[in-house]
């Protein structure tokens, strides 16, 4: 049934080192497969370390020198904290949309074309394409098509958020993190995005940080259950709603603890 | 406790009402300021008309005759001069300081920028007249074969540009620190270098922040009177190149309120000059506001 895995996870452990406290464990030796082309989603309490698992499959730990990542964490065979290829070119393979929408301070148009073209010398017609191909694939472009050199900034914050996908996935990358995406969000956005995901799914793997229960029942293929910076449990979501193993899993799945 | 609640309460209005009085204070002060120097500037307005003393180049204190042409030439070109050599400089150091430093060296190096900014600008005079004065001066005579002292346009701008730099650096470095983690953490999950996420997103997010800083520069280097007074020369002449002796507005009033202050229409003469440069801070002042909300609309994020 599980897809081959596109995220392979071992031993993995991050540290921020704190002023005087000297190293907290944010993870603590993780083993984890993330399947291919499914949505594999990651609950826990807030401060399990949910977040900080997923900055570290963009290496965006990178720029904080507080924080340091150990073990081994393979995106299709490539292990990318010892791959000697540039930290840009691996980041660029796993896309990243926020908590809350990051709109760039530029134009609709030029949020997405960003990330096209700090790549490569890419021909002005094919930016445009593949910036409309972007929006439509995100349901945007109906509603943009005449404003596509208004401020990004102006439009809603649902909007926003399917801005910020369309911008990721412009640039065609092979992983999607998505950091509780669609908790700054009304309903009836959250609703568009998680309908969105679906679809992305078909080319995308994606890792799916949330912490409302019911989505995750709706939306994921795969829990991963976090407590504390370690892995609890994970698996298929069928199983790991009706049949936990583990007694701080079923509690929280009864919401016991939040 | 139904006492209490009425003393609170007068408390709470006393206190409002103070709180605006000292607000309206400082609004008092502006208009005094400007009041004082319109009608101590009249009597040399009526004399000589306002082109003739912005546009005339004539200086003779016993004909009465006062062209502050020279001074003003002397003014913009020493002012944009320093800031030509301040705003890359700034710009790159702040970037460095925000985005590459590690924190250690982030701290040390702000430390030190606190101190430079807080040190008199007499000694900057005295460092510059001690150092840079000869130096120009030599640099002069081996490469242009030029017999100059030394003092000139070129020389306060050099002392200008550095005496400016810790304020524009610290207020860039501020504004840079402001923009959010996430602005950074996307441009670079697109892929993008440190360095074109500098250029292309915290140059924008953090740019009305930046102008305002140089800005602010301007208005310290434009203002500055003592250390440029020290060092440029003090000619009342237009500056032909950027290698003579010149006169700023600042520096013509300290270097003749001695003498001129005992004339009543000398005296309203230099007062003339002060009314200029509080126009000129309040229209850039102006300026640099209007050009922060349009950019501030322009680079929101």
């Amino acid at each position: 049934m599980i897809n081959p895995a596109e995220i392979k996870i071992r031993n993995l452990s991050i540290e921020y080192k704190k002023a005087k406290k000297g190293f907290v464990k944010a993870i603590e030796n993780i083993n984890l497969d993330i399947p291919r082309n499914k949505i594999t989603m990651i609950i826990g309490p807030s401060g399990c370390g949910k977040s900080t698992l997923l900055k570290s499959i963009n290496r965006l730990h990178d720029i904080n020198e507080e924080v340091s990542v150990q073990g081994s964490l393979e995106i299709n065979g490539e292990d990318i904290y010892y791959s000697g290829r540039p930290v840009p070119e691996l980041r660029r393979r796993v896309g990243l949309i926020h908590q809350k929408p990051v709109p760039l301070p530029l134009s609709i148009f030029k949020n997405i074309a960003y990330g096209l073209k700090i790549h490569n010398n890419i021909h002005k017609d094919e930016v445009e394409r593949r910036v409309i191909e972007a929006l439509k694939k995100v349901h945007l472009w109906d509603e943009v098509k005449d404003r596509l050199d208004s401020p990004a900034i102006a439009l809603s914050l649902g909007q926003q958020q399917r801005l910020s996908i369309a911008r990721a996935i412009a640039i065609k990358p092979e992983v999607l993190l998505c950091d509780e995406i669609t908790s700054a969000l009304d309903p009836i956005s959250s609703g568009k995005i998680e309908q969105l995901l679906v679809t992305l799914s078909e080319d995308y793997t994606i890792v799916w940080v949330s912490h409302i229960l019911r989505q995750v029942r709706r939306m994921a293929d795969y829990v991963v259950f976090l407590y504390m910076g370690r892995m609890v449990e994970c698996g298929e979501k069928e199983q790991f709603f009706e049949d936990p193993q583990d007694s701080l899993t079923q509690n929280y799945i009864r919401g016991l603890f939040t | 406790m139904k006492n209490r609640i009425y003393s609170r309460l007068l408390k709470d209005h006393m206190a409002s009402h103070i709180l605006n009085l000292f607000a309206f204070l400082i609004v008092l002060f502006f208009f005094l300021i400007l009041v004082m120097l319109i009608t101590k500037s009249v009597p040399v307005i009526r004399k000589n008309s306002i082109a003739e003393l912005i546009f005339s180049s004539k200086w003779d204190t016993d004909a009465k005759q006062f062209g502050f042409f020279p001074a003003i030439i002397g003014t913009l070109e020493v002012t944009l001069l320093s800031m030509l050599f301040a705003i890359p400089v700034s710009m790159l150091t702040a970037i460095y300081i925000s985005e590459y430093a590690s924190s250690s060296i982030k701290t040390s190096i702000s430390a030190f920028i606190d101190v430079l900014s807080g040190i008199p600008s007499v000694v900057f005079g005295l460092c510059a007249l001690l150092y840079l004065v000869p130096a120009v001066s030599m640099v002069m005579k081996k490469i242009f074969s030029i017999q100059t002292t030394g003092m000139c346009v070129i020389t306060a701008s050099l002392t200008l540009s550095v005496m400016t730099l810790p304020v524009i650096i610290s207020l860039i470095v501020e504004s840079l620190q402001l923009v959010p983690k996430e602005l950074r953490e996307v441009s670079l999950s697109l892929g993008a270098t440190k360095w074109q996420s500098v250029k292309k997103i915290l140059f924008r997010a953090a740019g009305p922040g930046i102008i305002s800083a140089i800005l602010l520069g301007f208005g310290r280097a434009f203002g500055e009177t003592m250390a440029v007074a020290m060092i440029i020369g003090s000619k009342n002449k237009i500056p032909v190149s950027v290698f003579s002796a010149g006169e700023t507005l600042p520096s013509l009033i300290v270097n003749s309120f001695g003498e001129m202050m005992s004339v009543p229409l000398q005296q309203s003469a230099l007062i003339f000059v002060a009314l200029i440069l509080f126009i000129i801070v309040m229209v850039t002042n102006s300026v640099a506001k209007m050009i922060n909300i349009r950019l501030s609309q322009k680079w929101r994020y």
